[in-house]
């Protein structure tokens, strides 16, 4: 029987997390299997090609392009300083001397006598890659990169905004509900990955940025204010590259509504740790979920927390008992139970014949969901 | 292939979400598709194998149909009582289909060219190049780098025209060094299709860093297009480099019986082979949820754009953007706040895979459909256009004179429309189907309107390429759910005005007769077998399909909805004051009982 998928985000108190820190080509890996890295550690670095210039140097010196060799006084493979002379004509009147010369300083790639362009590339950028996550280097690829595993909790967000980054846990909302403003944060969230709560609104990341907060964890913000901080209003979910002074992590979407009570608890508990997270999202072609992650410290990686329940595996899909985050009006961003997968076709308020689930609520109610809106929480 | 020996054929479509395998079969009254099934498609982490959802889809066929078609991993062929199939055929769009960079040396001539030949083969075009597009040399080249196409098309000069163009063109894509998206460690296909007398220069600057190849030249003259060579080249890469390199689709490839198709091309081979067989003018829809396809063949050519930054999911939140929340809210019968709207795309953006389950959030994404399609046919039809760049001579008196690239695509001449896309071909009444089509490409005159009802276009796509007698019986008897026939009148006064009156004549005597004013919609229910005899008589300057004033006679086809008059105009006119605006819509969604009536009944201020 096909398998049906349901989307699912993990808010997991004990979890291995593989991260593979890859270079976009090929360079040198600066760490070995098995050695212990901590987050800010570099684990590989890679020199990327300079930037390509074209000198039109047949326009420059007013000649054919099938003259410039003539003229020439460097050719492929040799190297220039900016403002050094590329190419001269030599006329008779000596005042009508025609030169071109490197805008940049670089290495001659090609000279066409058919276009009378030269090829300038400038000298390659080194770029370096950090570990992102305190653990263990698990695999290494020679000349790409390294798989690090970090055993502790792990938190999924449905959308964020901005890189990596990592700093102390410190929560500064009183619950899941409660929404805090600017005036709740100080210079000690500096660095720090904050827990906000409900809401992250527009005037609370700006104040968060300038304070130095690594990152914001909130439950959701209104999708006005996400244009209204970022100067353009999305088109895709597409993000990672913003830069906005902090990272920003949502958890459960856009509008009001709480944070989860069990992400907010998992979180709390975990106060005053290093943590790393990561804005970036992309809802396709290789879905990349927003995070926080906190490793476990030395030695407690090794002994299971007091009371932490075996993870529900739900890789399979969805069955009684599943916990679920309903992802549509109406009740959206309820967390409940499911009591049972309806076996026929139910018609719900479009008219719409759909397959359907009971869904349990926190609040004690019980709700027909279509099956495509709910959300499996790992935990 | 010989069509006598195909009883049962087995066709797979592996999209970007789901993969679908259908089955058609020979019965005594000619071909029929008989069963579907469905799987997620597996061709990204964790499965990295697009056979495991192409098994699994055809798994589901089997259950439904009692047939067995696998042998462990095998598919058994050929044919007999029970078990197998005759042939094996299949498109793919999963991994994002076929994505490609075009260059050219004018960007409103070669260039273009050069998007028509990609787009014509199946290919998104992520970014078009020209010599004259106003960025500078190393933008250029930046830009070729940080695109990671899975192949480029060059092309630039007619034959015997510029060479230096193009020549400079292919020296910015190899100091790029683009990289292929998919695959590591083989070269980036580029297919070379300008000037002939640069071929030498071209190859010299581009066979050291990519996978080169030449073909014809697209535009060999100003006058003339050729395309045909550069899309079959397209194709033969496509499969040969792109799709030999995307997991499990070497194993894929080994299982069909005709090279697989780029999920687009298909449906716009099955699209011009209807168009050419009835010699009719076709306009069709896609709107899945990242892309908007829209094909059309008028006088016989056809033209295929892909608005790949307008869907119902993925890129729902572009929609928004383009459009702008006062475009999509004058659908809606009823005052939903921007904010609310907004929340509700973005959320839609970033849980794709949810489906409206209050009666309010299915208005707002028909209304969002609404606006989709109407930027996307706007972008077909800057395409779609005699080609630019030529001079015709009126006389021997005038000079030259430079016409202005005039759209192929004339709503007065259109036949056919035919829309695919969740949206359309799931929507809970079909009524809504209509009016989405209606409301976002406005089509005038007569037209017949008709949804693919479970997205089979490309399977019979695909087919086509074996078997056009097969796949275009298929496509008449089972591929279409057709909706009815709209007549759109143009010209129209102002609204509250007499615009028109209508006698309509079903068979078995069943009549309809009245006047319409402008803004006003009317519905006369007729079946898809019924042929209902129209005479609309215009007020005068009115056009209703017969030139303005004139009266129309015609035969309109019935359908799931019927015949529909449309008077409300082009473009569709609304009342200026939002209340009014409202009621007004209600009204238009009452007379085609496209939702139920409580949820549309006038409400009390």
């Amino acid at each position: 029987m096909a398998h049906a998928y349901t989307p699912g985000l993990k808010v997991l108190e004990r979890t291995s997390v593989r991260k593979a820190r890859l270079l976009p080509l090929r360079g040198r890996v600066l760490a070995a299997e098995g050695a212990r890295v901590r987050a800010a550690d570099v684990v590989a670095e890679a020199e990327l090609p300079g930037e390509v210039h074209p000198v039109n140097v047949a326009g420059l010196l007013g000649v054919r392009p099938e003259e410039i060799a003539h003229y020439m006084l460097k050719g492929p493979g040799d190297h220039v300083e900016k403002g050094e002379l590329l190419a001269q004509t030599r006329p008779w009147i000596k005042w009508l001397k025609a030169s071109c010369q490197a805008p940049v300083g670089g290495t001659i790639e090609s000279a066409s006598q058919v276009t009378g362009q030269v090829m300038l590339r400038e000298p390659p950028q080194n770029i370096s890659l950090s570990a992102y996550v305190s653990g263990t280097v698990e695999q290494v690829m020679p000349e790409e990169g390294v798989v690090v595993r970090a055993e502790g909790a792990l938190v999924q967000g449905i959308f964020g905004l901005g890189g990596e980054c990592t700093g102390r846990l410190k929560v500064v909302a009183s619950g899941p509900e409660a929404a805090v403003g600017p005036e709740a944060l100080d210079s000690s969230c500096g660095n720090c990955i904050i827990v906000v709560g409900a809401q992250a609104g527009v005037e609370l990341l700006r104040a968060a940025a300038e304070l130095g907060v690594a990152a914001v964890v909130a439950a959701a913000m209104p999708a006005e204010q996400l244009r209204e901080l970022l100067g353009y209003d999305i088109g895709v979910a597409v993000t990672g590259s913003e830069q906005i002074g902090t990272t920003v992590v949502l958890t459960e979407g856009f509008g009001a509504m709480p944070m989860a009570r069990r992400t907010f608890e998992l979180l709390e508990g975990l106060q005053g740790r290093e943590a790393s997270a990561c804005g970036a999202t992309q809802i396709r072609a290789g879905v990349l979920r927003p995070e926080v992650i906190v490793p476990a410290r030395e030695g407690e990686a090794q002994a299971p927390i007091a009371g932490a329940a075996a993870p529900v595996a739900t890789a399979d899909g969805l069955h009684p008992g599943a916990r679920v985050r309903v992802i549509r009006r109406p009740r959206f961003g309820m967390i409940g139970r499911v009591t049972e997968l309806v076996a026929e076709p139910v018609r719900i308020e479009t008219e719409a014949l759909v397959r359907a689930l009971k869904v349990e609520l926190e609040d004690g109610q019980t709700l027909t969901v279509p099956r495509a809106n709910v959300e499996i929480i790992e935990t | 292939m010989d069509s006598d020996r195909h009883s049962v054929i087995l066709a797979t479509d592996c999209g970007s979400t789901t993969t679908k395998a259908i089955l058609i079969e020979r019965r005594p009254e000619g071909y029929r598709q008989t069963y579907r099934g469905e799987a997620p498609t597996t061709v990204e982490a964790p499965f990295m194998d697009v056979t495991r959802g192409v098994l699994n889809a055809i798994e589901e066929v089997e259950e439904l149909s009692g047939r067995r078609i696998l042998d462990g991993e095998r598919i058994i062929r050929p044919a007999a009582e029970g078990r197998g199939v005759d042939i094996y055929i299949s498109t793919s769009s999963a991994g994002g289909g076929l994505q490609m960079l075009v260059a050219g040396a004018v960007k409103t001539m070669t260039a273009e060219s050069a998007q028509r030949a990609a787009l014509g083969a199946g290919a998104i075009v992520m970014e078009v190049i020209a010599s004259n597009d106003r960025r500078l040399p190393h933008q250029k080249i930046a830009r070729i780098r940080e695109l990671s196409p899975d192949m480029i098309l060059l092309s630039g000069g007619t034959d015997g025209g510029t060479v230096s163009h193009v020549v400079e063109l292919a020296g910015y894509i190899a100091a790029a060094r683009p990289s292929p998206r998919l695959g590591e460690g083989y070269s980036l296909p580029v297919i070379y299709a300008g000037n002939a007398q640069a071929r030498t220069e071209v190859a010299e600057v581009l066979q050291a860093h990519t996978a080169l190849s030449v073909t014809d030249n697209i535009r060999p003259t100003l006058e003339r297009e050729n395309l045909a060579p550069a899309r079959l080249k397209i194709q033969d890469l496509f499969l040969e480099h792109v799709m030999a390199h995307a997991p499990g689709y070497d194993r894929l490839i080994g299982w069909t019986d005709a090279p697989i198709m780029p999920t687009p091309a298909a449906v716009g081979s099955i699209m011009e082979g209807i168009a050419r067989r009835e010699g009719i003018n076709v306009l069709g829809v896609d709107i899945g949820g990242a892309t908007t396809d829209v094909f059309s063949v008028f006088a016989g050519t056809f033209n295929r754009t892909v608005s790949a930054n307008l869907g119902m999911s993925y890129s729902v939140s572009n929609v928004l953007v383009e459009a702008g929340p006062e475009r999509i809210l004058r659908w809606m019968p009823e005052e939903v706040a921007p904010a609310e709207l907004q929340d509700a795309v973005k959320n839609k953006m970033i849980r794709p895979t949810t489906i409206p389950q209050a009666l309010q959030d299915l208005m707002l994404e028909q209304a969002l459909a609404r606006e989709a399609l109407a930027l996307a046919l706007e972008q077909h039809r800057a395409l779609a256009t005699e080609l630019k760049g030529t001079q015709r001579q009126r006389d021997i008196a005038d000079a030259f004179e430079q016409r202005a690239a005039a759209s192929l695509v004339d709503m007065e001449k259109l036949d056919l429309m035919v829309g695919s896309g969740g949206v359309l071909s799931h929507a809970p009444r079909r009524a809504q189907a209509m009016m989405m089509l209606i409301d976002g490409f406005a089509p005038c005159a007569v037209t017949e309107l008709a949804v693919d009802s479970i997205f089979m276009m490309p399977h019979l796509g695909v087919l086509s390429q074996v078997d056009e007698d097969a796949a275009l019986e298929v496509f008449r008897r089972d591929c279409l759910v057709r909706l009815g026939t709209c007549v759109g009148a143009t010209r129209t006064p102002r609204p509250g005005r007499p615009c028109l009156r209508y006698s309509l004549r079903a068979p078995g005597g069943r009549d309809a007769e009245g006047e319409m004013k402008a803004g006003e919609i009317m519905r006369f229910p007729a079946g898809a077998d019924e042929q209902v005899e129209a005479e609309i008589t215009p007020s005068r300057g009115v056009d209703v399909g017969a030139g303005p004033s004139r009266r129309l006679e015609a035969k309109c086809r019935g359908g799931e909805v019927g015949i529909v008059i449309d008077a409300r105009g082009r473009p569709i006119q609304f009342d200026p004051d939002p209340a009014s605006r409202r009621a007004q819509v209600a009204g238009w969604l009452r007379a085609l009982d496209a939702y139920p009536q409580e949820a549309l009944r006038p409400r009390e201020p």
